[in-house]
């Protein structure tokens, strides 16, 4: 530890510890304009500037570069150094006349006005309109130092000095991170003025794509674990091995970029799947227009459009930004239509008349929904549906047959026509509105393949995972722990979904809670001495019952799962699987006895 | 060969839970079908190893029948499907021996369909009637050139 004297007190700091580091640590401020916690320290602004005192000499020197050294005194206020910061400051006003920071850092300092005037040839060729550059070469010790690129760098000197991409040309090297512009601290500088190439936006999974986010990101409000993960796509450390500007400001210590995915094994008895669905992609319907036409919004971009933290927070806007006078609701699409899934996805119906009410209450605009059946099956929900048919909102029974932005009349101009059948009137109806919310039904997951390979499962007709029973064992599968939950066995809603769950675990309870297993008892055997290896045995058996084992080289029957049908006992070639009471030798005998 | 007094002897391989039940079914509806099955009850359809059909053949029957749940509703889910795989090769080894592919039949038969199951019955002991007695003993010396 250092002892030094500042403004007669005395602190203590660690080796290494600038003196303006030590002096804002003891609560002694020093003003400064190119400084930053992330950068290392330039003393381009000279702001910090303090008089110190070593061994009886005395000298003026920038307190951001100065290491603290033993017994050194300092005085941050003393005539000479104010009078010195005030003409710095005018200078500095002088430059940059309209600069935010600059002007309050001068105000701090008692300056009002400058004697000097603003040079010619002061501004930067990389600053926006507005803006002004005050040399304090942040963005310069960002880029280079922080983030690695180094795209950016200081040219010429005295009044020509400026900031600049090798030959005034277009960077090659910039990676288009816009850490520069985010730390100007006079928000001059201009990512566009570096390169030529456009910035992608990192579309936020979450908002549907409706707004953009950074490589670290929270997944959404919900998230359990709550913390940021690091996207390693985007993140700029991956790219250049600099920034990490996260973990080094971190002060939990929480975050560390050489972290790697690990994976663990767990022995466990029971498995609860509960790996959920995917919403239908309305653009398999290019007729509703979806993704081609504008203001055209599936309900889950609706759901985050309309949600108080969504990225409106709740208003609900057209993407010309006015308030819709008149919105459409589409049913069923995708659901209950052989083209596509031909199952009814539950939840729809519930939804739409949801997103109706909301419409209505926060726009007071003319709804129309769009159906087929009115599928309120639940608590409550009948009442709501009626509840909704009171508040004015249209009903029209019929599928839409196309949304168009071609219009047949001037009611039509500008707006989206939903041409439908309505089948009460008996009338093929075309009705202009200013948005189109698209009812999509859900799906089996974009993971189900891959975990129907690794858990052995059956799919129903649907896509779904297949329950050991429709209506005796929902939760079940027909391997023994192995149990489903939620929608990854069928479109459900929240209810349905948590009592599903809870079944689920008590399913899985009840295994752990027996202390014990009821074995089947015609279940198959591996001799081990005649198995020779082959797996025929493992690829047949439709629970998942046999595992080769690699040490031994030989398949074994986990007898607990085993359910005795017999099947691999037919594919063995050597004979040495058998199912007990249904061997070989005794089929034979029965055969023999039949014909005898 | 047509032996008036021909009654072919098949022999039945029946998954427990479907075809099984299925031909229980057609015994307590009293339906009338000819008596020429003799069934071997295994728990499922894919328990039926290809040798128990030739075993079945070489001890006498004229023909063997494999039963199972329709596809897609195994009670094991799956072994229905390892039958079916099976059958094709089981064909071949039949065309090898020179015996008529009708003489093996695979069936679907579910617990509710016991007239199916009288109806598969009949048709296979009429087609048995017209192909005649396997005579594998006799079959098997000629290839064999032995006396």
């Amino acid at each position: 530890m250092i002892s030094l004297t500042i403004d007669g007190r005395k602190i203590k700091v660690e080796k290494g510890t600038s003196v303006l580091e030590a002096a804002r640590a003891a609560g002694i401020h020093i003003p400064t304009l190119c400084h930053h916690e992330s950068l290392p320290p330039y003393g381009a602004c000279r702001f910090c500037i303090v008089e110190v005192t070593q061994r009886g000499r005395t000298k003026l020197a920038t307190s951001c570069t100065l290491p603290a050294a033993e017994t050194m005194e300092v005085a941050t206020r003393t005539e000479k150094v104010m009078k010195i910061r005030r003409i710095l400051a005018e200078m500095m006003l002088a430059r940059c006349p309209h600069s935010e920071p600059v002007i309050k850092l001068a105000t701090e300092m008692g300056v009002e006005k400058s004697r000097f005037s603003t040079p010619r040839a002061a501004q930067s060729c990389l600053v926006g309109e507005h803006g002004e550059c005050i040399l304090c070469g942040m963005c310069v010790r960002l880029c280079d130092n922080v983030m690695k690129v180094g795209a950016l760098a200081f040219e010429g000197r005295g009044g020509y000095r400026t900031i600049t991409t090798p030959f005034h040309e277009p960077s090659d090297v910039c990676r288009l991170c816009g850490a520069c512009e985010s730390i100007c601290p006079t928000g001059s500088i201009r990512q566009a003025k570096i390169s030529d190439r456009q910035p992608q936006a990192i579309p936020f999974e979450f908002e549907q794509g409706l707004t953009s986010r950074k490589p670290i990101y929270l997944q959404f409000p919900q998230a359990v674990p709550r913390v940021p993960v690091i996207d390693p796509d985007n993140c700029m450390h991956f790219k250049t091995e600099g920034c990490k500007i996260c973990e080094d400001n971190c002060e939990a210590g929480a975050i560390d970029h050489a972290g790697k995915d690990e994976i663990r094994e767990f022995n466990v008895g029971a498995i609860v799947l509960a790996t959920g669905f995917d919403v239908f992609d309305s653009r398999e319907i290019p007729r509703y227009g979806y993704g081609r036409l504008p203001n055209v919004v599936s309900a889950l971009e609706f759901e985050r459009l309309c949600h108080a933290s969504g990225p409106t927070g709740g208003k609900i806007f057209t993407s010309q930004g006015k308030v819709p006078e008149s919105v459409g609701i589409i049913h069923c699409v995708g659901s209950r239509d052989k083209n596509h899934q031909e199952y009814c996805s539950r939840v729809c119906c519930m939804y739409s008349l949801k997103f109706a009410h909301l419409v209505k209450e926060k726009t007071g605009a003319e709804v129309t929904n769009f159906y087929i059946d009115m599928r309120s099956f639940g608590k409550g929900y009948e009442e709501f549906y009626k509840r909704v048919l009171s508040e004015d909102v249209n009903f029209v029974r019929g599928k839409v047959a196309e949304v168009t932005n071609v219009a047949r009349s001037p009611e039509e101009e500008g707006k989206l026509v939903v041409v439908a059948e309505d089948t009460l009137l008996g009338l093929v109806r075309r009705i202009p509105m200013d948005m189109v919310i698209l009812s999509v039904g859900l799906k089996p997951g974009a993971d189900t393949e891959e975990l129907n390979q690794v858990f052995s499962l059956a799919r129903s007709a649907d896509g779904f995972f297949a329950e050991k029973h429709p209506k005796l064992a929902p939760v079940d599968t027909a391997s023994d722990g192995i149990f489903l939950a939620g929608a990854c066995q069928g479109p459900k809603d929240i209810p349905d979904s948590v009592a599903q769950g809870a079944a689920a675990s008590a399913g899985a309870l009840s295994l752990i809670d027996k202390g014990s297993i009821v074995l089947e008892p015609i279940r198959a055997q591996i001799e081990a001495d005649l198995c020779g290896g082959c797996q025929i045995c493992v690829a047949n058996c439709p629970f998942t019952a046999i595992e080769y084992n690699p040490e031994k080289g030989i398949s074994e029957v986990h007898e607990e799962l085993c359910k005795g049908c017999g099947t691999c006992v037919a594919g063995c070639p050597t004979g040495a699987a058998q199912q007990e009471n249904f061997e070989d030798r005794q089929i034979f005998s029965e055969v023999e006895g039949l014909l005898s | 060969m047509a032996d008036e007094n021909f009654e072919p002897k098949i022999v039945g391989f029946l998954c427990q839970w479907c075809s099984y039940t299925g031909a229980d079914l057609a015994g307590t509806s009293r339906i009338q079908y000819p008596s020429t099955l003799r069934t071997v009850r295994v728990m499922c359809s894919g328990r039926v190893d290809p040798t128990f059909v030739v075993k079945a053949l070489a001890e006498g029957a004229d023909g063997v029948l494999i039963a199972g749940c329709h596809p897609g509703d195994c009670h094991y889910n799956e072994g229905n499907y390892r039958a079916m795989r099976r059958y094709p090769m089981l064909l071949q080894l039949l065309d090898q021996f020179g015996i008529e592919r009708d003489r093996v039949r695979l069936e679907w038969v579910s617990a509710s369909e016991g007239e199916k199951f009288a109806q598969v019955v009949e048709e296979m002991t009429e087609k048995l009637k017209e192909l005649g007695p396997l005579n594998w003993k006799e079959r098997s010396a000629d290839y064999c050139g032995v006396a």
